[in-house]
């Protein structure tokens, strides 16, 4: 469990969740990045910046 | 074998491939781009002592420098920055591939609104229109009649980035409604599904249905002609299917593989890091007899 930044809400993390990760907060739909795992911290994920991926 | 990632996000790709090298016992070094600085000469601690390096960085800039740096400091990397650069863009990607002989759609690129309109009109409509760096179908446009071209090239002129000011026009390929994604590691396939959709653009991260798809000899040679032509590596090779046989879009170098690996029987991370560590070995295989 970790807390959204955005709302305040709180942010259920699967077991396995990892740094770099991004979790969708389900209360106010920000896209967050797990930053650090113990305890679990979550950030406001990077803006898609330029051309992503493939 | 000691596996750096370099990273700047996480998604299911990236976590199928750490997933996977920490079963089979791999050490693994998850490098977040965004932290490094990278300097001229002196290899950053962290990227010393790898065997290989893993390039998932999404953005393009940050994938061709990183994999420049880790080259010059002499740290294996996959893909290497040559194919980097080569499928970052599409003119280049385009140019090494009919450099190859390899089959792909008609292209011209222009610098300006007129020259691309001239273009165009020498394709007749439709034809498309592509951002030349860019990716999962984005800013793509299919242009149908006169005006609407007259419209996007004066968006593009007025709106874009300065990369949007290199225009580049490509016939329309009438594909039947699906395209073809191989993912090949130094042109062996490693498997291959069909996108198919009502959408001229059939990416998986369009919403694309998909389904396995079996490659013929002739697509396997073109996978393996094409995967040589930007330089090796892990790939995503897209080809169509026209009357002629097989055109090959593009090669992209940092692959999405989760909508592969569900469409397919083959473990598709497994197969991939059975790849890197034979590249880890030959690596390991070469310093021995140096
Ligand atoms: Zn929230």
């Amino acid at each position: 469990m970790a807390e959204c930044v955005q709302c305040g809400a709180d942010v259920t993390l699967h077991d396995n969740a990892e740094v770099g990760e991004i979790v969708d907060c389900t209360t106010c739909g920000a896209e967050l990045e797990l930053v650090d795992q113990n305890p679990p911290v979550l950030d406001r994920a990077p803006e898609l910046e330029e051309d992503w991926g493939e | 074998m000691k596996v750096g990632i370099l990273y700047s996000r996480i998604r299911k790709d990236e976590k199928l491939l750490l997933n996977e090298l920490r079963e089979r016992g791999h050490d693994v070094v998850k490098i977040d781009v965004r932290k490094l600085n990278f300097g001229l000469s002196e290899t950053p601690e962290v990227l010393g002592e790898l065997d290989v390096v893993v390039d998932r960085c999404l953005a393009t800039s940050r994938s061709v420098y990183a994999t420049q740096f880790c080259e010059a400091y002499g740290v294996p990397v996959v893909n290497s920055p040559d194919t980097a650069q080569t499928c970052a863009d599409k003119v280049q990607n385009s140019l090494a591939l009919e450099g190859a002989g390899v089959p792909t759609p008609e292209t011209k690129v222009a610098f300006t609104k007129d020259a691309a309109m001239e273009a165009i009109e020498s394709f007749g409509y439709p034809c498309v229109l592509k951002p030349v760096v860019g990716s999962w179908g984005r800013l793509m446009a299919k242009i149908e009649c006169e005006s609407a071209a007259e419209a996007i090239l004066e968006h593009k002129a007025t709106l874009g980035h300065y990369e949007h000011k290199v225009f580049y026009v490509q016939e329309y390929v009438d594909k039947p409604g699906r395209d073809i994604r191989v993912l090949a590691t130094d042109g062996e396939p490693v498997a291959a599904m069909v996108r198919s959709s009502d959408h001229w653009l059939t990416n998986a991260a369009k919403g694309a249905e998909t389904d396995e798809f079996e490659l013929d000899d002739e697509a396997k040679e073109l996978v393996e002609k094409a995967s040589d032509a930007v330089g090796g590596g892990l790939l995503g090779v897209d080809l169509m299917e026209t009357d002629d046989g097989y055109t090959v879009h593009e090669v992209n170098h940092t692959v999405e593989f989760k909508s592969l690996n569900d469409a397919v029987e083959t473990d598709v991370p497994a197969t991939v890091v059975d790849w890197l560590e034979v590249k880890a070995g030959a690596k390991q295989e070469q310093e021995v007899f140096a």
